[in-house]
């Protein structure tokens, strides 16, 4: 689960990381006010999106006057902005966040992250900050530094050292960036974390340093025992059909392409979509309806499906372990006699209670297309698809 | 033999009572698996499916050697029955629970470092010996006993690969599901080696997914060290970047993760790759007859 960057600083701040003075606005007129109430001279407007890349898209300003703060808040307030993350559509700004101006002498990057490898909390840095750190460690592998911390002892004082003395941090600046470091690690560890990234972190001209952007991301797993956190959930920033999705207990992931999968199991939905388009089809969507599918959630895993209007075909793919066919086909029977279905629809059953299923199917009447494995189905898919456009 | 689970196993099962634990374990011992007793604390001393409740691993452990575990508990309590088992000298630790905390995962890790046993998932459909073991959810029906060792992360294509290759006249060895998460208890070089060991595996199928670095580390150990052949798929080649497919481990935060990119990697570094998900049995009778 992802937060704004308002969020993550106000929660990095309570932990003891320097942010820079900054106050949220929904309005034009608050960002003015917020801006006077701050001080200063300089100040930096920015659209508080889930969305990275913001500056490429004009979402982060840096304003002379407390008028030219109002002037682009009133800009990025109520209207789209298209990052490099966003996709073409946008994303719709509700709110910005107006901060005090740093004087930046350099800028660094500081993260933490479940490394897949060593399948331990690591921390990332480097002295090349302000840019993706996918991007550095892709163009100088050499300027990204790791260091690994043991889960039994926790981050201790001597690896922030040596991680700070590696990317250049010295002197006053050490003792800065070892508790910049702890206390970004205690956020992380007691919030349940799967990112943290202060990026930049700056050096400013007192030789202080401040997290002038900051992002985190949270373990979804994690939620139920972190009720702060889950009251930070936007759900403006998220596909309004995955959150219904995730309401019936289904995993649902919007694409572009026109095949509908209703699929079990996160596994085989993937390697369904991928049968599609080794044949040459697009899926419109990843959707896996989990163990335990009742009738009624197939019928809630339809109505998600068919909100997308650029479904042509639908291919219902169900390997029964736990789920059980005949429940199955009971709920796509359902599914055909309350919802307005007039796409084909393409069942693949296997696995437990198979004959049950494909008996329920065959006697209701409906036109179901019938295949007999995951290679049949992806191709009965495609081969109708070519069929019905000419 | 097989691995991890045989038939000489002796297998307890941690959420005993619990509705699906109960389902799972009838299942099992229908299929002929040992099951010697559970364990649901506050409910030591009770009978359930004719067999004894413990309040404790450990209670049960002396009282029935049992040397396998399949742990039934919700996530929020999955990490503190995985730790309990592991204290308490189980050697096999198989965790179906889908939604541990990642965090929490970490630290069992660490506890286990040094330990010698070995965790399947979480996030599997467990483990099965045909015939002889099952520690898990699958439909043991599809699986039949034979000589191919089938590993993969995510649990229905494992069912799609097994029917694959039974319908095709390949039965398997042990199949064993390493779970969707992005910290697991046993990586795929892992199982790998203990194919390479077992007598009764001839060669292996390996089912991976997007995300991490697993697929490769297991294909680069396989060219050193493996002289049986492995068919290789990696789900996820029409995944988007940046989106997590399911699985908490199935998210592509790099290039190397893609799954192209990993079967590329794997096709170079020997293993029989097979990019149609369908032909999955029908390129592992290929290679291996």
């Amino acid at each position: 689960m992802n937060i704004h960057e308002y969020q993550t600083k106000d929660l990095l701040k309570g932990y003891g990381v320097p942010v820079p003075q900054g106050k949220v606005a929904h309005t034009d007129a608050n960002a003015a006010t917020a801006a006077e109430d701050i001080g200063g001279e300089r100040w930096v407007v920015k659209a508080q999106i889930h969305a990275g890349g913001r500056g490429k898209g004009g979402g982060v300003k840096v304003a002379e006057s407390v008028d030219q703060v109002r002037q682009y808040a009133d800009q990025m307030i109520g209207s789209s902005l298209v990052t490099p993350q966003t996709g073409p559509e946008g994303r719709l700004v509700h709110r910005v966040l107006v901060e005090e101006a740093s004087s930046i002498v350099k800028e660094f990057y500081l993260g933490l992250v479940i490394d897949r490898a060593t399948q331990r909390i690591t921390v990332i840095a480097s002295d090349s900050g302000g840019m993706e750190i996918e991007e550095v460690a892709r163009k100088n592998p050499e300027r990204v530094v790791r260091e690994v911390i043991d889960p039994a002892v926790g981050m201790q004082d001597f690896q922030c050292r040596k991680t700070a003395a590696r990317i250049g941090l010295t002197g006053k600046q050490m003792s800065g960036a070892v508790k910049m470091m702890k206390a970004l690690y205690r956020c992380f560890r007691d919030k349940d974390a799967l990112l943290a990234e202060i990026n930049p972190l700056a050096l400013v001209e007192d030789g202080s340093l401040v997290a002038v952007d900051a992002k985190m991301s949270f373990d979804g797993n994690a939620l139920y025992k972190q009720s702060d956190i889950t009251e930070l959930r936007d759900f403006d920033e998220e596909d309004p059909k995955e959150v219904e999705a995730t309401g019936h207990g289904l995993n649902y992931i919007a694409l572009d392409g026109d095949v509908g999968c209703i699929v079990n199991g996160a596994g085989l939905a993937m390697a369904t979509m991928d049968a599609i388009s080794f044949h040459g089809g697009k899926p419109a969507n990843f959707l896996d309806v989990g163990g335990g599918a009742s009738p009624e959630k197939v019928g809630n895993a339809f109505r998600i499906v068919l909100q997308d209007d650029n479904v042509k075909i639908i291919l219902v793919n169900i390997f029964a372990g736990i789920n059980r066919c005949d429940w199955i086909a009971e709920g796509l029977v359902q599914a055909m006699k309350d919802l307005d279905i007039n796409v084909p629809i393409v069942v693949r059953l296997a696995g437990t209670n198979v004959e049950q299923g494909r008996e329920i199917l065959k006697s209701s009447g409906f036109p179901f297309i019938m295949a007999g494995n995951l290679d049949d189905a992806a191709t009965r898919v495609v081969d109708k698809l070519k069929g019905a456009t000419p | 033999m097989s691995v991890f689970v045989h038939n000489h196993s002796r297998v307890l099962i941690q959420g005993f009572t619990g509705q699906h634990a109960t389902f799972h374990a009838e299942e099992a011992i229908k299929g002929g698996t040992t099951i010697v007793g559970g364990v649901t604390p506050g409910k030591g001393g009770m009978t359930h499916l004719d067999l004894p409740v413990f309040d404790t691993v450990s209670q049960a452990v002396e009282e029935t050697g049992a040397d396998v575990s399949g742990i039934f508990v919700p996530p929020p309590f999955a990490a503190d029955a995985i730790m309990e088992a592991l204290e308490a000298g189980i050697r096999v630790i198989v965790v179906i629970a889908d939604g541990i905390p990642v965090q929490d995962m970490v630290r069992v890790k660490r506890y286990a470092a040094g330990r010698k046993a070995v965790i399947i998932g979480p996030n599997t459909p467990g483990i099965i010996t045909p015939g002889a073991c099952k520690v898990g959810i699958m439909p043991s029906h599809i699986y039949t006993p034979g000589r191919i060792g089938v590993v993969s992360r995510s649990g229905t294509l494992n069912y799609e690969a097994v029917q694959q290759m039974t319908e095709l006249g390949m039965g398997q060895s042990t199949g064993v599901g390493i779970g969707g998460d992005p910290v697991n208890g046993t990586d795929f070089v892992t199982v790998l080696r203990a194919f390479e060991e077992d007598p009764d595996t001839d060669a292996v199928v390996m089912i991976g997914e997007i995300g991490g670095p697993q697929e490769v580390d297991a294909a680069m150990w396989a060219k050193e060290n493996m002289s049986k052949p492995v068919v290789g798929f990696v789900a996820g080649v029409s995944a988007p970047p940046g989106r997590r497919m399911g699985h908490a481990g199935a998210i592509i935060s790099g290039e190397a993760d893609t799954a192209t990119a990993k079967m590329d990697r794997m096709e170079e570094l020997g293993i029989h790759v097979v990019r149609n998900p369908a032909e999955i049995g029908a390129t592992a009778n290929r290679v291996f007859s």
